[in-house]
């Protein structure tokens, strides 16, 4: 720790932070633009200056920039000083002669960090009278806007997009004042991790394009803290909603896990909330087909009859966890049925297994960005959990950070750190059937069969007993790498279904640890809740179910679209309409099939727990009331336990949530604040921002008198505008982010202990599972017999950031970004079948054709099925057998229809 | 006694002064064109919606009576308010709204007979608020100053605006 003098007073900062982070970890308000706390320093904005003084003599003091400055013990400094304020007010001056005056047009008006800066430095009459420079914007995709005239040259977009994210396609082009960032000609943005420049842009020249149809200034919308339901990793975000529909989601800060930074999936995914296939009402199904509304006492009643004794419930990863509790109260454990299929349950169970061993850490994804080696065994994790492939871009560089510091260059000097490491990497080795987005930074990568996956896991392992050092295989060198590596990772997952890929992954952690090393374990599960239902006892698995549905037994379907879990046979012989009673959210497949739907709510429309892939539970909070006769799956679930008598009955979440800490994990009480929790004992936390408009208007047409705001009992938010937000409050309980003088998502450092570190109040969420387990053991994997080569192929299931979820499939703005259903082949196959990427091939057990994709690192004998699509049926198939389509059409690549208007 | 006669002098002197009271309504007073009454929506010089929806009058507002919502019509990449409401049950004519509007969009008028019976009649929907003329500012058009480009207005033709940039330009 050092002692630094800001402006006469002491402070308490850290030697060799910069001081820019120093002052803001202070809660101070300081300028800047360039500087980003996750990407470090360069210095190009020149907003962030500061007098330095020698000694306690000096009064005159030299300028500087605090985020180049390193802090040491006994410095003087002045944020105030005249000089140093006419100097900031100067820049933004510069910065502003040629920034058009758009923002009352502008997506980021009203939290624009530029707008902020220049209210701050106390600019506000523009004295040049020039003309202003301006440039023709790009079409950059379904999701991100551009308008270039707005920017300011803070080099940020493209230090996150190209350094940080690892993307290829944004640039900085041209010279002098011709700076211009965009793509070298129009097209989508590739990288899943582009929704980002709309936060780390600090003005508007990257939007949020789906947000801005249907535009809401910040300060309108109504938020409350909330859990990213696209996959496993459980980002917080922050939803949130006008006028009754899910407007857009932004990031919400949480030290250990998502950062400062989403995927795509989770930004522009969750607008099927405002779906226009949503349930919105109780229906019962008549002798024609179709759905009877508007009884719901009725629908109960019929759905109690359709039920009957001994009802099976099939519950659902994508439900919370006390819905699915709520469910296994109503039906019993013995009758309770996780939802999943047979394999993945399996394999979650087995993680499960492992995760509970003594001494195997399972790290955050703050950890996973500290790992010195790592080995990515079967799982594309680009693809299934997006945000974890980021951290491991940021894992590599921990080399980089090491020299650096050798070379006495601060960690945080961004340029010098990178232009120090050069190329250098710290090791990353992956190994996957086919090529994955992380190769770029792969320092080896090899590809097979499922089953050639499971044996080379097996060789690593061995090779890591026997400790045999400097062997010249693949094998060997991830071998090498791991024993010497500071805190070595394993990630692996379950989009390969392989229990024994999992089990080899365990064994090689057994296997370091036998080195002494202290490496951790990262599964990837396949849902947001899939860990929390495997985590409930009993639960049998969906072919089980199904089977028992078949034999004539009545089931209540919890948000779970079967279609999209098994394949259509096997549903459509267990479901029949009279044998069973869907909640849901969104018509589909199976919600045509059944007796009785009850609208449930989404995510966004309840409270509830979501327990990610390190057994984090997490609270998630009701955005907003939801429309009609939707309600939480609990409150139905109580309604069907009265008809029938068994189970029990809630009338609140409070109630569900105390039964379920209970009967679970007592722990769940604790993960989040409870409805009484309150700021300064009086005040609950505001819902909606203090700036709230149109209050008296927003229903007037329906309505002349204001109807009284909702009063809350779940939760300790408030429906209105009434309450506080002060920051410092429990870190689940954090609705929205704002701070005086800082309307901007800036603003997150006053909610932090210090810049980039812990939320004030603590990072949300609880570890079900910690450690608890008894002892280190190896699992005999039995090593499958290596794939037939009988003419047909083995399939692959490939998982898509665009396209293998399943609700955010039904987000518009994703839907843009799905593929047309394609078989992926090798470089070998290809030639042997004739084929070119763009044309057809027909795959027995798929009645349409697939557009073929050559991937370089497949293995020739299997081919990729994408899983999700429409168009491709569920894991039908093992085995397939390919042959050419003559006649077949590639579906045109869909061009953007309207290019991007200035 | 001399108190009430001075009341009395300035009584009967009055009898030979002008008449101050209007036949209201038969006869209309002089409002001045900055009055605050009841709120309109003007359209630029070139006949299109003023409104941009920025919300700025909405946040303006100190009773929040006016609500609304953005929308854009993809041919010409203009804003609009989708609907646009103002319940003037609630309204308090301070003219905030108008202050805070960067178009002049929004105006208030003269016209202070904001009388009904029933109050559900107090609510003015966008149809009801939108005139046909430019209000109290006839020049102004907010598009032409601002750097978005809408139809018949590209990068570069605003005021005070160069012709883009030529990124590929290697020019020093």
């Amino acid at each position: 720790m050092a002692t630094i003098h800001i402006d006469g007073r002491a402070y308490e900062a850290k030697a060799g932070e910069n001081l820019l982070e120093a002052i803001l970890s202070q809660h101070l308000d300081l300028p800047y633009f360039c500087w980003h706390p996750s990407m470090g320093s360069i210095g190009a904005c020149r907003q962030c200056a500061i007098i330095t003084y020698a000694d306690e003599e000096d009064t005159r003091g030299r300028i500087g920039m605090a985020c180049m400055t390193s802090v040491s013990d006994g410095m003087r400094i002045s944020v105030e000083a005249p000089l140093a304020k006419d100097f900031r007010s100067s820049v933004i001056e510069w910065l502003m002669e040629n920034h058009p005056h758009d923002c009352p047009v502008c997506e980021e008006g009203g939290e624009c960090h530029l707008q902020d800066m220049t209210v701050m430095t106390g600019h506000s009459m523009r004295r040049y009278t020039g003309t202003k420079r301006t440039w023709e914007n790009q079409y950059l995709g379904p999701f991100i806007g551009h308008e270039m005239n707005r920017c300011i040259t803070c080099y940020r977009c493209v230090r996150f997009y190209d350094e940080y994210a690892g993307g290829t396609d944004l640039a900085a082009f041209g010279s002098r004042g011709r700076m211009y960032f965009g793509r070298f000609e129009d097209g989508t943005l590739e990288s899943e991790f582009a929704g980002n420049l709309v936060e780390v842009c600090p003005t508007g020249v990257f939007t949020d394009k789906p947000f801005a149809q249907s535009y809401t200034r910040k300060w309108d919308l109504q938020s409350a803290p909330s859990i990213c339901v696209g996959c496993a990793v459980g980002c917080n975000v922050f939803p949130a909603e006008r006028y009754g529909d899910l407007k857009r989601i932004t990031n919400r800060y949480h030290g250990e896990l998502n950062g400062y930074f989403l995927c795509d999936r989770g930004r522009f995914g969750s607008h099927f909330v405002n779906h226009e296939k949503r349930i919105k009402h109780a229906g019962v199904r008549t002798q024609r087909g179709d759905y009877e509304f508007g009884d719901v006492s009725n629908a109960i009643k019929v759905a109690g009859a359709t039920l009957g004794d001994g009802a099976i419930g099939i519950g659902s990863p994508r439900a919370s966890f006390e819905n699915n509790f709520a469910l296994r109260e109503l039906v019993g454990a013995e009758n309770f049925c996780t939802g999943m299929n047979d394999n993945e349950l399996e394999v979650i169970k087995v993680a499960l297994e492992v995760i509970n061993q003594q001494g195997i850490v399972v790290p955050s994804l703050k950890q996973v960005e500290e790992a010195g080696a790592i080995l990515i065994l079967g799982e594309d994790v680009a693809n299934t959990a997006a945000r974890t492939a980021l951290s491991v871009r940021q894992a590599v560089r921990t080399k980089s950070f090491e020299m650096a510091t050798d070379a006495h260059i601060p960690t945080w000097q961004d340029a010098g750190v990178r232009g120090h490491a050069q190329s250098e990497k710290s090791e990353l080795f992956i190994a996957t059937p086919a090529a994955t987005r992380l190769d770029d930074i792969a320092t080896e990568v090899a590809s097979g069969s499922v089953s050639e996956l499971i044996a080379l896991g097996c060789s690593v392992c061995t090779k890591l007993r026997s400790s045999t050092v400097g062997s010249d295989d693949f094998a060997g060198r991830v071998a090498d790498a791991l024993r010497t590596a500071k805190a070595p990772l394993i990630i692996t997952g379950s989009s390969l279904q392989s229990i024994q890929l999992v089990q080899v992954a365990a064994n090689i952690c057994c296997a370091l640890h036998e080195h002494d090393q202290t490496s951790s374990f990262l599964f990837v599960p396949p849902e947001v809740n899939s860990v929390g239902v495997a985590l409930l006892e009993g639960g049998m698995s969906l072919s089980t179910a199904m089977q028992r549905l078949a034999e004539g037994q009545a089931a209540v379907v919890l948000e779970n679209d079967l279609y999209f879990r098994a394949s259509a046979d096997s549903v459509d012989r267990a479901l029949s309409p009279e044998n069973f009673v869907l909640l849901d959210t969104l018509e589909n497949r199976t919600a045509e099939r059944a007796s009785v739907v009850f609208p449930a709510a989404t995510y966004a429309e309840q409270t509830g727990t979501f327990v990610n892939y390190e057994t984090r539970a997490q609270r998630f909070y009701q955005v907003f009331e939801p429309q009609d006769e939707i309600a939480p799956a609990w409150s139905w679930l109580s309604h069907l336990a009265k008809t029938l008598g068994t189970g029990s009955t809630w009338n609140s979440y409070a109630s569900v949530l105390e039964q379920c800490a209970e009967h679970t994990y007592s722990l769940l009480r604790d993960i989040a604040p409870s409805s009484d929790y309150r700021i300064d004992t009086t005040s609950r936390i505001p819902r909606q921002s203090h700036r709230y408009s149109g209050r008296t208007a927003m229903n007037a047409q329906v309505n002349i008198h204001e109807p009284k705001a909702k009063v809350d009992t779940d939760t300790p938010f408030s429906y209105s505008m009434e309450g506080q937000n002060p920051g410092d409050q429990n870190g689940a309980a954090i609705p929205y982010v704002w701070s005086p003088g800082w309307n901007s998502n800036q603003s997150v450092f006053k909610f932090q202990q210090e810049v980039a570190g812990k939320l004030a109040g603590g990072d949300p969420g609880l570890r079900l599972i910690e450690n608890i387990g008894a002892h280190l053991q190896y699992f005999d994997v039995d090593t499958p017999e290596l794939s037939r080569r009988d003419g047909s192929f083995e399939v692959i299931p490939l998982h898509l950031v665009f396209g293998s979820d399943e609700m955010s499939n039904q987000s518009w703005p994703i839907r843009a970004r799905i593929p047309a259903p394609f078989v992926l082949l090798s470089q070998q196959d290809a030639t042997i079948l004739e084929v070119k990427p763009g044309m057809g091939l027909r795959v027995d057990g798929i009645t349409e054709s697939l557009e073929v994709q050559v991937d370089s690192r497949l293995p020739s004998g299997v081919i990729g099925l994408p899983q999700g699509l429409v168009e491709i049926p569920q894991r039908a198939i093992d085995r397939a057998h390919l042959s050419v389509d003559p006649e077949f059409v590639a579906r045109s690549n869909a061009s953007p229809e309207v290019i991007a208007k200035g | 006694m001399l108190s009430q006669i001075k009341t009395l002098w300035t009584v009967f002197v009055h009898l030979f002064k002008r008449n101050e009271t209007v036949q209201y309504p038969e006869e209309m007073p002089y409002q001045a064109p900055r009055y605050r009454g009841r709120i309109i929506l003007t359209r630029d010089p070139d006949g299109e919606e003023r409104c941009v929806a920025c919300n700025l009058c909405a946040v303006a507002c100190p009773v929040d009576c006016i609500a609304l919502q953005k929308t854009e019509k993809e041919e010409d990449g203009r804003w609009y308010p989708e609907f646009f409401r103002i319940n003037f049950s609630r309204c308090i004519m301070c003219g905030m709204c108008e202050e805070a509007c960067p178009t002049y969009a929004i105006q208030l008028t003269p016209d202070f007979e904001l009388c009904e019976f029933n109050r559900n009649n107090m609510v003015y929907e966008k149809e009801h608020l939108l005139i046909d003329g430019t209000g109290k500012y006839p020049d102004y058009s907010f598009w032409h100053v601002a750097g978005k480009t809408i139809d018949g207005k590209d990068k570069g033709e605003a005021q005070n605006e160069n012709k883009p940039e030529d990124v590929r330009s290697l020019l020093p």
